[in-house]
């Protein structure tokens, strides 16, 4: 038996984990009562990761190689194309670069192998020419204007600049249409041969498939690759205050929206990380969620609506509270906001609150395991930064109260906080 | 996977699906309404109102207290535009009690909070709160505003209301901003007991439950309703053909790097006796995929735009297509859109097109039934057209679809509108002869 079985009898859930000779981990969720399968083969490489050493040697990239990359990898030698192919054998196949990541996968209902091998084929076979790479130019650069004229992320990328000094994560993942200029066919190969080499990959499915079966499949697709993983580097570590704590930004949008949120420094990995992941969710939940005073009372005088979210998100070595909505006084939600934290900070949270919270958070834990794309792609996560995504809802009954006031207390003190508002101009 | 469907109270239908694949349990209730430009915004608002608080749980943080203590059971208005059918109501969310702590029983509470919702509203004098009436309707006019932020959901749905302004369609699920402005408390009461009287109500359950145990406890949450006679007699008026000769041309102009191009086309003859297996294949060979026309050709080979797909509404009998394309290039990719559906009516058609089409549309199809929400929408989709075959069967018989039948689909499809958002600047090209 070459994988190790884990069984998580709470969630009805099995766990099938192996680690291949040449370092790439792989995972399998066995749904044998569902008709569709779904593969994620992910790398530990994101549009943050622009410098990197390899082998004693520095690189450094311009931003938007590893979106450029992802675009380019559906080419194989002969003039075929990976999506085409997939598509063409019933798959749905698609791709996404994060900051922290990029990740290739499919759905399909049929040829689940077959689909399989392709996708661990096109994904470690590089093949870019200088024709192909040029003509994909033209796309990126459609791509990136498109984002500029997407107040969403417009507005997200100016409040992330509010916060980061340095890090690369304040950066278009796709780059600029300046900074794409720079990517040349070896650009990509130099990248591909860091960040894809099998120790820096993942793989997971989920569906009605044999373990066995995808273990082997991996096994003879990509177990003569080899290669060491490459070391990134991020910069100096960012202080913990916002560079500036208010910025007004001008798009064409019907109501005023407000970013606001703080830096966080969020552990290495492992069940830490997994933990701390756990009581900054919580957290925010009590304090934030759909059932809190804050949320509710600012819901019903008119300053909140229903585009409201929260969250704690874990990216390339960079932890980053974001709280944001719509409202048409943004000011008065970030005093309510503060008065919040300095009711925890007299107080403490209120436990009933606190206990309704943290079953409520395991009931939409219980959702999340319904959709496969999110279970493989907390597992891939989990498998790069050393923990089991399957143990959070364990982990979530041994969490205290205390945890989450110190995170909240700390991580959103006054000199901490950055707004962000975003509203049409004033005629 | 088999619906089950039994009337549990007067016109009101429940399709039941035992399954025990999920972790939680998914329950809706819709009212089904005749979409209307002078009801629409009134309908919509409704499920808002109900949510904000009822006579147990006077406002959203109790209510949604409540839900916490449901383990995080979910709760959230929904409002649906099917065909010219408005739906609103609920939709629920809950945790099925295999993965809770002994002898936890979530479904019978979660029932009952959804019949208070429904039926017990915080009142003040028999009314349904003033506070809560006008504050849901600020927020529902903001929402309407809200469509300009997404500039292509707002190109389609532009595109829509240019194309079908003289049926009802054009009318939005929310209705429009001024009809929401005029909203007033006492009439939004008086419609709401109307139409709990009136309107058929579909309920849809998937999840571990016995259907004994759910129809008894949905009959109790819904005791209380008041019932008259039920109006079945709404249905979604179809248009053949295009409204001019000519397809018809709108511009708006825009903050927007980027052009949007939305065209407009009817179904024709092809809504006769519409085959809803013929119609999705031929929507994923146009413009619905990866290995579509429209993907291969106008977007990849040409470069014309960076993303042309096709929308199917076979309830309407509607075709849309949408591209983003570069300023400048608006008569290049409009062209090309049009000569790919040439293509198709000369027969253009290889197997392998074919093939992935039908293959990529009854895989489609087959994962629907892993999703709660998606088995959902399907089958409230199915029970408004009278079709009572479910995903897999749909599945089978996209697979069987032929060319010919594509080729006369091609043929019957007329372009009725080209609406085109465009940059402040980008007037070069979009001028008076665009429309053909």
């Amino acid at each position: 038996m070459p994988m190790t079985m884990r069984r998580f009898d709470a969630l009805g859930e099995t766990l099938y984990e192996a680690v291949l000779p040449n370092g790439l981990r792989l995972a399998v969720v066995p749904k044998p009562d569902f008709a569709s399968g779904y593969a994620v083969f992910a790398t530990d490489y994101g549009g943050a990761h622009r410098r990197f050493t390899l082998a004693g040697e520095t690189h450094d990239t311009p931003a938007g190689v590893a979106h450029y990359l992802e675009h380019k990898m559906f080419d194989l030698p002969g003039g075929d194309n990976a999506m085409e192919l997939l598509s063409a054998n019933g798959a749905d196949p698609n791709a996404f670069t994060s900051a922290g990541m990029t990740a290739y996968f499919f759905l399909c209902t049929g040829k689940f192998e077959e689909n399989l091998r392709l996708l661990l084929h096109f994904v470690s076979i590089p093949y870019f020419t200088e024709e192909t790479v040029q003509k994909e130019r033209g796309i990126i650069t459609q791509e990136i204007l498109m984002g500029e004229d997407e107040p969403g992320t417009r507005h997200y990328y100016d409040f992330l600049r509010m916060l980061y000094a340095h890090h690369p994560v304040r950066d278009q993942v796709a780059g600029t249409v300046e900074s794409i200029q720079a990517i040349t066919p070896e650009t990509l190969y130099a990248c591909h041969r860091a960040f894809y080499a099998p120790g820096n990959m993942a793989l997971c499915v989920e569906g009605p498939i044999d373990p066995e079966r995808v273990f082997a499949i991996a096994q003879e697709e990509l177990g003569a690759l080899s290669g060491e993983a490459p070391e990134a580097d991020f910069g100096e570590e960012e202080s913990l205050l916002p560079i500036e704590t208010f910025r007004l930004l001008e798009m064409p949008v019907s109501a005023p929206q407000f970013l606001i949120g703080a830096k966080f420094r969020p552990e290495k990995g492992g069940e830490a990380l997994l933990r701390q992941r756990l009581v900054s969710q919580l957290a925010l939940r009590v304090l934030f969620g759909a059932s809190s005073p804050f949320y509710t009372r600012l819901y019903a005088e008119g300053l909140l609506n229903r585009d409201y979210s929260y969250e704690a998100s874990f990216t390339a070595g960079t932890g980053t509270v974001i709280i944001g909505g719509e409202s048409r006084d943004a000011q008065a939600v970030l005093r309510a906001l503060q008065e919040q934290i300095e009711a925890v900070c007299r107080e403490g949270l209120d436990s009933e609150r606190f206990e309704r919270a943290r079953r409520a958070s395991y009931g939409s834990r219980l959702r999340g395991l319904e959709d496969f794309e999110s279970v493989c792609l907390a597992e891939v996560s989990g498998l790069f930064r050393g923990y089991c995504a399957f143990e959070a809802p364990a982990l979530l009954a041994g969490i205290t109260k205390a945890e989450c006031e110190a995170f909240l207390l700390e991580t959103l003190a006054p000199e901490r906080l950055a707004m962000a508002v975003m509203q049409a101009k004033k005629e | 996977m088999q619906v089950k469907r039994s009337e549990i109270l007067p016109g009101v239908w429940l399709s039941y699906l035992q399954s025990d694949k999920f972790k939680t349990a998914c329950l809706s209730l819709s009212l089904l309404t005749q979409l209307k430009r002078e009801t629409a915004s009134l309908n919509a608002l409704i499920p808002f109102v109900l949510r904000r608080g009822t006579t147990r749980y006077e406002d959203m943080e109790a209510l949604s207290s409540r839900m916490d203590e449901l383990y995080g059971a979910v709760i959230e208005p929904v409002v649906r535009r099917i065909g010219e059918i408005q739906c609103l109501g609920f939709y629920a969310s809950i945790p099925e009690d295999d993965f809770l702590p002994a002898g936890t029983r979530v479904l019978p509470a979660a029932c009952e909070l959804l019949g208070e919702l429904l039926l017990s509203p915080a009142t003040r004098g028999g009314l349904l709160r003033q506070a809560y009436v006008e504050s849901e309707r600020e927020k529902l006019v903001e929402r309407i505003r809200a469509r300009v932020n997404d500039k292509i959901g707002y190109a389609l749905s532009r595109c829509l209301e240019e194309m079908c302004c003289f049926e009802d369609f054009s009318v939005s699920r929310y209705g429009s901003e001024e009809s929401a402005a005029a909203i007033y408390y006492t009439k939004l009461t008086k419609h709401y007991r109307a139409l709990l009287q009136t309107s058929p109500i579909e309920i849809f359950y998937c999840g571990r439950a016995e259907e004994p145990t759910l129809v008894a406890a949905l009959r109790e949450a819904l005791a209380t309703l008041p019932r008259g006679e039920v109006d079945y007699d709404i249905g979604t008026d179809v248009r053949l053909n295009a409204i001019e000769a000519q397809p018809r041309f709108a511009e708006e102009h825009m903050d927007v790097a980027q052009g949007k191009l939305v065209m407009g086309f009817r179904l024709g003859e092809s809504m006769e006796e519409p085959d809803p297996a013929v119609l999705t294949v031929f929507n994923c060979l146009y413009g619905g995929g990866t290995t579509s026309k429209l993907f291969m050709n106008v977007r990849e080979k040409l470069q014309l735009c960076y993303y042309a797909s096709s929308l199917l509404d076979w309830h309407k009998g509607l075709l849309l297509v949408n591209a983003g394309i570069e300023p400048g290039r608006f008569e290049e990719a409009r062209d090309e859109i049009l000569a790919q559906l040439d293509a198709l009516r000369r027969g253009e058609i290889s197997d392998e097109e074919l093939q992935a089409a039908r293959a990529a549309v009854a895989s489609d199809l087959r994962s629907l039934t892993d999703s709660q929400g998606e088995l959902e929408g399907f089958t409230l989709s199915q029970t408004i057209d009278g079709l009572d075959y479910g995903p897999m069967e749909l599945a089978a018989l996209c697979e069987e679809v032929g060319k010919e039948e594509l080729i006369a689909v091609a043929k019957n499809v007329e372009c009725d509108m080209i609406y085109y958002l465009s940059g402040e600047e980008d007037e070069d090209d979009a001028d008076d002869d665009a429309a053909l």
